[in-house]
């Protein structure tokens, strides 16, 4: 029997930071009309004043660790250690957003309110103990996403960009949902340590798993695979993240891969602990595409955008790495990257947004010549968020891969000594593509169109918090590599 | 193991808290940017001098250690120095202000950023011959990259974009699989302090399969090797050094392939005995090689600095022919090199640096007869060029000797192999010198250079009675070494059985060729192991 929490206030305060995203979402769709036209930036402040109070209330719900609304959600500090990181990177997104959206003249409430549900979307996923709830709060940060790449509605590319997420988005979640279906059948449970358990019974003497299960476990990593962005499943990112407003990609291209790796986590270790032989050879084959299609489509892009993205599904292939160690010491270092990913990469696409000027015309790496003479804070700023997600020590990003690193080779075992070898030559790959637009930036003389462009406080905001977790992160990650490893023991109880 | 204050931590950070200093500046503000940057490397100079003075020869330990717990149990701040390393900290001190003062009038574009690339560098690379902790050493190791990066491609001649990212890649790519490595040997051992991993070896608890050990071996020592440059591996270091402005080639060639040897010397050797010596042969052929073909190769070079260059690839390769001569004199004197080196190539380079500065050509044929118009710097650069090339009684001769006399106790066809290098240097030290001073004046624009300024005289100086005094005072540095260096030789051999051939650990060091132990000395350097 599921045991009932007590009380509906434990729900809530379980649920605090999801409560005040929806709150104030609802409060800045209800306040618009008595904005005026020229006014609406100030709904854009209220959204952060939103995010930044549910990023406080994570402390409520740190305060009553434990199972809220029947155990279909779970506050416990696996899902409080990212549900700081997604709202980190909400907070520098919507700081992001801000002048963007005045510059591009779509200052508009439904961008913060969309911001702030598909926030809480991925609150849901990243706490979610069930697998309908889990589709659920896929689908709120989906649909909200989707609207959000299309946002520029008068731009061409914009509207393709959502169009083709919104179709091939809505294939994935269906094969999530046909998953779960799946598993359902299987086990006749949807909570992810009943089906854990019925799959313990289920499987036979000699280690083999149902096959309906691990059927309906591919689907799922097809579905998730697609949100987290893993090849072969990532033909749709680049064009998507090109396309869509940059603050969109900065929040695409962390929140919901850090959500989404929350559930794939919870599924995969916990629910599929006993099919670990079947999937551990996927993962790997998906990490060693994922890195490679990564690394070598960024090596040939000419916009920065395009690269971001190409970078990021190297970085995807890089969590893997960790993911196939299959043990605490390896959610843990999934954790930590996901911490700093966070933070390096919406601090460079905050960057791409403020150089982007008008329609985004700036995006060519070419652009950014000679960026070291003429704006060297800002190109400092961009330096250290490449040098971080290329991975070099005193970085965030450093140890991250070295974490991850150490868990892969934690566990004795050829295939991941091999994985981590690969890791480490397209690491080198990586690094000449973010080198390169270093090299454009300070060896390259300076671009004649583009006249230094002042920044803004709220971008200067974004940058410094981005800069200091990248930095903190890289020289003294002891603490949150400690919070990192008690959340991933509250994954596996025992 | 004693904790003496935070001496190695504040010579390590000073210069990076003097970046801070320097940051705080107008960019425009060149004249105080170079003074404070000047002062700073001076000061942190003075402070590392201190070094001597606690360091205790007798002492087989690190000495200054400082250990705090950084991140977790496993990964530690720790710091120490031995006699090998600390020498190469006062050489990496020493080089800095020369290399600030060099850059004094070169530089106009951006000197804020050239002299705060320059004194981050600066750190990292103390901060690689301090640490006794594989992560910390991996953090720094990879820190002095990204200056040097900036440093060759911001402020370098023609081909400088060319050249920082074939360094940078090369670098790299050593470097990512030797971090693998070192998670690898984490995952064995527990921990990543290398004293602590040493103590488990000896103690039979940590113990690597032949293969793996080899695969590992192989890992770090690519890291090394490119980093030394060791011929195949050395292609990036003739673009490297020739591209970069003179500050960056006297640190690159100064101190930063001594990165490699040192390396090598550190944890290749110790950390995988096994292998090290299994390795040996092929090793100190691809050294003898290099020794040869970077000799050959700079014979032939119409460009000055790259000329220069190629001699590094042949004296380094003395160096790599030491340490894999496995006694302790042939390991003094690949140190005393790796020191004699850094002053004497750094010398070689701050003189086609000014050459450089007058006439903004390194071409050979550019030049000729220059001992007329220039007497002074000329008669300089003589001297550094005899020193270079092994001149008695100067700094080259003392390395470049032990080493062979090392290696001759081991392997006469190495060491005679290894001779001839020797003799290469001085035909093309003293061909180029005669093309480019001897004579007469062949170009016109010559006739009318100004002799060295003040400032070089000094810098110039300043090297002269470096090199001097390395050459006629070697045993104050070989004295200090030799403790390390046996116990290093120790750790290399303690694992090995008894019937393998191998030199005695507490083979006579350089102690015994020092003439009132003659005598026995010569006795004692015919026992063959």
């Amino acid at each position: 029997m599921i045991p009932i929490p007590g009380g509906q206030l434990m729900n809530l305060q379980r649920l605090a930071p999801e409560v005040v995203l929806c709150l104030f979402g609802m409060i800045v769709m209800v306040a618009d009309p008595f904005v005026a036209a020229a006014r609406k930036r100030t709904l854009g402040w209220l959204a952060l004043v939103g995010a930044v109070l549910a990023l406080a209330s994570v402390h409520i719900a740190n305060h009553f660790p434990g199972p809220a609304y029947s155990d279909l959600i779970h506050a416990d500090s696996f899902s409080i250690f990212l549900h700081v990181v997604i709202l980190s990177a909400v907070v520098m997104a919507i700081f992001g957003s801000l002048d963007y959206l005045d510059q591009e003249n779509i200052q508009r409430s439904e961008y913060y309110a969309l911001v702030l549900f598909a926030a809480a979307g991925m609150g849901i996923l990243a706490g979610a103990n069930e697998l309908v709830t889990a589709f659920v709060g896929l689908e709120i940060s989906s649909i909200a996403s989707y609207v959000l790449v299309g946002f520029r509605r008068r731009s061409p590319v914009s509207n393709e960009a959502s169009l083709k997420y919104f179709l091939l988005g809505s294939f994935a979640t269906a094969f999530f949902l046909y998953g779960i279906a799946m598993v359902y059948g299987v086990t006749g449970t949807t909570r992810i340590e009943d089906v854990q358990a019925a799959l313990g019974q289920a499987v036979t003497a000699d280690g083999h798993v149902p096959a309906l299960a691990i059927l309906g476990l591919g689907l799922i990593l097809v579905g998730l695979g697609f949100k987290v962005v893993v090849s072969p499943f990532q033909i749709y990112a680049p064009d998507v993240y090109e396309g869509a407003p940059t603050p969109v990609t900065a929040l695409l291209a962390s929140g919901p891969k850090v959500a989404t790796f929350a559930i794939m986590i919870r599924i995969f270790y916990v629910s599929f602990a006993s099919a670990q032989g079947y999937w551990f050879w996927a993962i790997c084959v998906c990490a060693v595409l994922t890195m490679f299609i990564g690394n070598l489509g960024a090596l040939m892009q000419t916009n920065v955008k395009r690269m971001l993205a190409y970078s990021s599904i190297a970085h995807a292939g890089y969590i893997l790495v960790a993911f196939a160690a299959s043990t605490a010491l390896g959610v843990a270092a999934i954790l930590f990257y996901l911490a700093a990913y966070v933070f390096m990469k919406v601090g460079a696409f905050v960057i791409v947004t403020h150089l982007g000027q008008q329609d985004e015309k700036r995006l060519l790496i070419q652009d950014y010549s000679g960026l070291g003479t003429k704006q060297p804070v800002v190109a400092a700023c961009f330096s250290l968020f490449l040098l971080s997600l290329l991975g070099l020590p005193a970085t965030g990003g450093f140890v991250g891969k070295f974490f991850a690193f150490q868990a892969a080779l934690g566990v004795s075992r050829r295939a991941l000594v091999l994985l981590v070898v690969i890791a480490a030559v397209n690491t080198i790959i990586g690094a000449y593509y973010y080198l390169r637009v270093i090299i454009t930036m300070y060896f390259q003389a300076p671009h004649r169109d583009y006249a230094p462009t002042p920044v803004p406080a709220a971008v200067a905001i974004a940058l410094v918090i981005a800069a200091a977790g990248t930095l903190y992160l890289g020289i003294l990650p002891s603490r949150v590599w400690d919070l990192a490893q008690t959340a991933a023991g509250s994954l596996f109880p025992h | 193991m004693g904790t003496q204050g935070y001496l190695l931590t504040v010579i390590t950070f000073l210069p990076l808290f003097s970046v801070g200093a320097v940051l705080l500046l107008r960019s425009d503000d060149q004249v105080w940017i170079r003074r404070i940057a000047l002062a700073a490397s001076l000061a942190e100079f003075v402070v590392s001098l201190l070094l001597l003075r606690g360091f205790d020869s007798a002492n087989p330990e690190y000495q200054f250690v400082e250990r705090h717990a950084w991140i977790g149990e496993s990964i530690q701040y720790h710091l120490g120095v031995d006699g090998i390393s600390l020498f190469l900290v006062l050489l990496t001190t020493f080089l800095t202000p020369i290399a600030i003062l060099c850059s004094w009038e070169s530089i106009h574009e951006n000197v804020k950023g050239f002299f705060v690339s320059l004194l981050l560098i600066e750190t990292a690379m103390i901060g690689v011959f301090v640490s006794l902790d594989l992560f910390l050493f991996f953090v720094f190791w990879e820190l002095t990259l990204i200056p040097m990066y900036f440093m060759i491609g911001m402020w370098g001649h023609d081909r400088r974009i060319y050249a920082a990212v074939k360094f940078i890649l090369y670098t790299m790519f050593g470097s990512i699989l030797m971090l693998v490595a070192i998670v690898w040997l984490y995952g064995k051992a527990g921990t990543f302090d290398l004293p602590d991993i040493l103590a488990l070896m000896q103690s039979g608890q940590l113990v690597f399969p032949p293969t793996t050990e080899l695969l590992m071996f192989g890992a770090f020592f690519l890291a090394f090797a490119i980093k030394v440059p060791l011929f195949p591996l050395h292609t990036w270091l003739p673009d490297a050094h020739t591209e970069a402005p003179t500050a960056g080639s006297v640190i690159l060639a100064g101190v930063m392939l001594k990165l490699g040897t040192y390396g090598i010397l550190r944890f290749c050797l110790p950390l995988f005995p096994e292998a090290a010596h299994r390795m040996a042969q092929p090793i100190a052929v691809l050294a003898i090689i290099g020794i040869v073909y970077g000799a050959l190769v700079a014979i032939v070079q119409t460009d000055l600095k790259r000329l220069v260059a190629y001699t590094s690839v042949s004296h380094l390769g003395f160096v790599v022919l030491g340490i894999f001569a496995f006694n302790t004199v042939a390991i003094q004197g690949a140190i005393f090199q790796m020191l004699s080196h850094g002053v004497s190539t750094g010398a070689l380079f701050l003189g086609v640096g000014m050459l450089y500065d007058r006439r903004h050509t390194h071409e050979i044929k550019q030049y000729g007869g220059l001992a007329t118009p220039m007497p002074v710097l000329m008669s300089f650069f003589l001297f550094i060029a005899l020193s270079s090339l092994a001149l008695p009684p100067l700094n080259g001769f003392v390395g470049e000797f032990l080493i062979l006399i090392g290696t001759f106790q081991i392997h006469h066809a190495w060491a005679s192999w290894a001779a001839s290098g020797a003799v290469l240097s001085a035909i093309y030290l003293l061909w180029a010198y005669q093309r480019v001073a001897l004579g007469e004046v062949t170009v016109e624009k010559n006739k009318t250079l100004p002799d060295a300024s003040t400032r070089e005289r000094i810098i110039l100086a300043t090297m002269a009675v470096a090199i001097l005094f390395l050459g006629v005072a070697s045993p104050l540095f070989t004295r200090r070494m030799e403790v390390s260096v046996n116990n290093i030789l120790e750790q290399t051999s303690g694992s090995r059985n008894a019937s393998r051939p191998v030199a005695s650990p507490h083979a006579p060091g350089i102690a015994a060729l020092r003439p009132h132990r003659a005598p026995t000395a010569v006795a004692e350097l015919q026992v063959r192991p």
